[in-house]
């Protein structure tokens, strides 16, 4: 193929069309590729927006982005077999508008986003796998796909292949991702009629609920579960580590399976029609992981650069956010007539060190490590805290100091003090 | 050579979903996608665009989203592409469907003349296989329904020969061109476009046609008012309450197997041991 671009960006997920928006409204010839049958049509959320990041991209994107419900409540439950422990937190401050967290339906949302870089000017074509990058000793300058004249030239390439990112890995950008990076997600939508979600979840019309879930659900693997409220369906779905899955040797739908009959989430999604099942990784090394994230004529963007905040749950807007400095970054160097060389796209870098993307990383560097290490917080504790919590609740004649003095002894008992301690001690460190 | 394929956008009906109270079809947020027999249709009409030469033409008449479906058309390699699209033509039944479709392809004849139409077998959500026999009939053109395969075609002399499956067997037919084929589905295979096409395809200038610019004048054919069937009401059959039966074998013997099962079926179904010996003389 002849025709050369100034950018070609490889996925149309929330990095790509991120980057490919910015790119356009940039000025830059943008060619876009994405390997699905359209945009979002492969791609797996859980799914919650975060308005922050898109308001910065594209400010009024409330008008017209197809939203499921925007969030009024968050519920933290920690599981053992019979029950939950948890807090639910709802607010009336988040029925006002501009809302903050929103569900979305990445299949609809994806489709959106790539309307609006397509009429920024971008140029998306789908159904087209980019199988290498074109390298001129070590600077990108194109990429192969597997359509018939399936070379195409650029004067950079950004990476927003997602997760487990091949053409990185078959560039010798970076090595192949570890199992102990990433979390093996899966996750179903069940179709309830609105009226049914909205009453039992006792909200309003446009109102969503949110679930996180952790405990002896995950089988005593380093995991979490979630449920989410959209329109006309409920989202549920577990993920864990994929290290622990091949350790473990259960499957990860044997995991949902028994989530689905818990107790306390079995009627939450009774009567619902199970529509569609996905599994997908999850990219959670955090900050330790993050490899190489530019170089001579390549950007990588999204989950492709393990830009994902696991304790959080935040993946998209990091995606959105790296895609846009990413494209940025572009944009600034052509106004300045300089060339994507490695050491001017450093300044990607150095975009990401300021904004929240890598501050928030690097605060949680240590968290994937310990729970890889202490795999008691998924089993011993969520089971120590709900005998506690039914010990106080059950009224049978026993007073509460004895009580009090029993719940104690059951954490001794099975972690000693100095397990406690450590334990108290490591998860302080972690969140410092 | 000319070709105008004649494709329709239709609900994934894979992914339709069913009220599970009212028992209705719900078709919001339903995916949309080329109705699959169409892409025979099309796959065909290429086919013989790399033989001869020439133009494909894809016409479609649908709501505005059925550009997508028109893109789609041409990443494959189609050289054209009309959208009919007017408010005037909702609640179209396949009388004004065919008359729009039909008077839409006079117009586009005006412009280059067409030597074959091409239309899928039928549609999987309106399911009737009526349009393509109602645009040859308007047309007066002649008719090759259920055709699995284009065995000659003869530009000079206006002839094509085509076998056409038809019960019991299959007809060897040749006509006078042009005329209207529906095209049988699993003939052939959708190509993978190349990258060109594809760029095309993103890029090309859509024809949208409405009423007037497809040349009908007389909005009384058209929509409601052009539509004598009315579909009073769509809904999902009861599903069927289904039984399995374990059947032992004798000895291991799937001999014994075979003639146990045939005398289940036959006491269910009395009249077809009667029907089966009759027919094996
Ligand atoms: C079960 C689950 C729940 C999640 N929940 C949330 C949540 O609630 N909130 C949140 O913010 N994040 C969540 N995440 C994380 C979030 O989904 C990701 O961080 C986000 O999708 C990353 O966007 P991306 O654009 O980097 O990658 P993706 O969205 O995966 O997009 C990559 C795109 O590139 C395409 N592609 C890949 N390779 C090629 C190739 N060679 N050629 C052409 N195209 C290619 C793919 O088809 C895909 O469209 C969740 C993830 C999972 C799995
Ligand atoms: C849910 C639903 C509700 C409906 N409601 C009404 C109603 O209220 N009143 C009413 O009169 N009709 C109604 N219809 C019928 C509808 O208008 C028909 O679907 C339409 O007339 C085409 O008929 P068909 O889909 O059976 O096509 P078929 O005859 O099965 O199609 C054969 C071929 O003709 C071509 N073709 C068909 N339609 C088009 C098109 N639009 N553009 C280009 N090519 C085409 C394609 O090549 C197709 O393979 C309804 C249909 C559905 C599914």
């Amino acid at each position: 193929m002849a025709e050369k671009f100034d950018v070609i960006v490889v996925g149309a997920g929330m990095a790509g069309n991120a980057a490919a928006y910015t790119l356009a409204k940039g000025g830059l010839k943008v060619l876009q590729i994405e390997r699905g049958e359209t945009p979002g049509s492969k791609n797996v959320q859980g799914a919650i927006l975060y308005s922050d990041a898109i308001e910065k991209i594209i400010p009024d994107f409330r008008d017209d982005a197809p939203l499921e419900r925007h969030l009024i409540e968050q519920r933290v439950w920690v599981l053992d077999d019979s029950s939950y422990v948890g807090t639910h937190y709802r607010s009336e401050d988040f029925n006002k508008p501009p809302y903050n967290r929103y569900t979305i339906i990445r299949a609809h949302f994806d489709q959106w986003f790539n309307k609006k870089a397509r009429e920024a000017g971008a140029l998306t074509i789908c159904e087209t796998t980019v199988t290498e990058l074109l390298l001129d000793g070590k600077k990108v300058v194109g990429v192969m796909t597997d359509r018939k004249g399936g070379e195409i030239y650029a004067d950079a390439v950004i990476l927003a292949d997602g997760v487990n990112s091949r053409l990185a890995t078959k560039a010798g950008f970076h090595p192949e991702i570890k199992p102990k990076d990433v979390a093996l997600a899966v996750k179903e939508i069940h179709f309830l009629p609105q009226e049914t979600i909205e009453a039992r979840f006792n909200i309003g019309e446009e109102e969503g609920v949110v679930i996180e879930m952790a405990g002896t659900i995950s089988d005593g693997m380093m995991g979490t579960a979630f449920l989410y409220t959209n329109k006309e369906s409920i989202t549920l779905g577990i993920g864990c580590m994929l290290s622990d899955f091949k350790k473990q040797k259960t499957t990860p739908y044997e995991l949902l399976d028994k989530m689905k009959q818990h107790p306390s989430i079995a009627p939450l999604i009774e009567g619902g029609e199970m529509k569609e099942y996905a599994a997908h990784l999850i990219p959670e090394g955090g900050y330790n992981a993050v490899p190489q994230v530019y170089g001579d004529g390549w950007l990588i963007a999204g989950d492709a650069g393990m830009f994902v905040n696991g304790i959080h749950r935040e993946g998209s807007n990091l995606a959105m956010t790296t895609g846009m400095l990413a494209a940025q970054t572009l944009v600034e160097l052509k106004q300045a007539g300089k060339a994507f060389t490695a050491p001017n796209l450093a300044q990607y870098k150095a975009k990401l060190d300021d904004s929240f993307v890598m501050k928030d990383l690097k605060k949680y560097r240590r968290m994937p490590d310990i729970f890889h290490k202490n795999k008691q917080f998924f089993t011993t504790y969520p089971e120590l805290i709900s005998k506690a919590a039914q010990k106080l609740i059950r009224v049978d004649g026993v007073d509460k100091k004895t009580k009090e003095k029993e719940i104690k002894q059951s954490f001794v008992a099975s972690r000693s003090v100095f397990g406690l301690i450590g334990d108290a001690f490591r998860f302080w460190r972690a969140m410092e | 050579m000319h070709s105008v394929v004649c494709i329709k956008q239709v609900p994934d009906s894979a992914q339709i979903r069913v009220h599970p109270v009212t028992n209705t079809i719900m078709r919001q947020g339903v995916p949309a996608i080329i109705n699959p027999y169409d892409l025979f249709a099309l796959e065909e009409a290429l086919r013989l665009k790399d033989k001869f030469g020439g133009t494909v033409t894809v016409v479609t008449m649908g709501p505005p989203m059925a550009e997508a479906a028109l893109r789609k058309c041409l990443s494959y390699g189609a050289d054209d592409a009309i959208l009919v699209s007017d408010r005037a033509f909702a609640g179209s039944d396949t009388l004004a469907t065919s008359y729009a479709l039909a008077t839409t392809i006079q117009k586009i004849m005006g412009n280059m003349p067409v030597d074959l139409i091409f239309t899928g077998k039928q549609t999987i959500d309106g399911d009737t296989a009526q349009v393509g026999p109602g645009i040859a009939k308007r047309l007066d053109y002649q008719l090759l329904t259920y055709v699995s395969k284009i065995v000659d075609l003869d530009l000079e002399k206006k002839e094509i020969t085509v076998e056409r499956r038809a019960e019991g067997g299959v007809q060897l037919l040749k006509t006078a061109t042009p005329c209207l084929i529906t095209m049988l589905e699993g003939t052939n295979e959708m190509r993978f476009g190349d990258l060109d096409d594809l760029f095309r395809a993103a890029r090309y200038d859509l024809k949208v046609w409405n009423r007037e610019a497809a040349g009908i004048d007389d909005a009384e054919m058209i929509g409601l008012k052009g539509s004598p069937t009315v579909v009073s009401k769509v809904f999902a059959p009861r599903p069927r309450s289904q039984r399995a039966e374990m059947v032992e074998t004798v000895d291991n013997d799937p001999k014994n197997l075979a003639v146990t099962l045939l005398a289940k079926v036959f006491t269910q179904h009395p009249k077809l041991e009667k029907e089966i010996a009759k027919r094996a003389g």
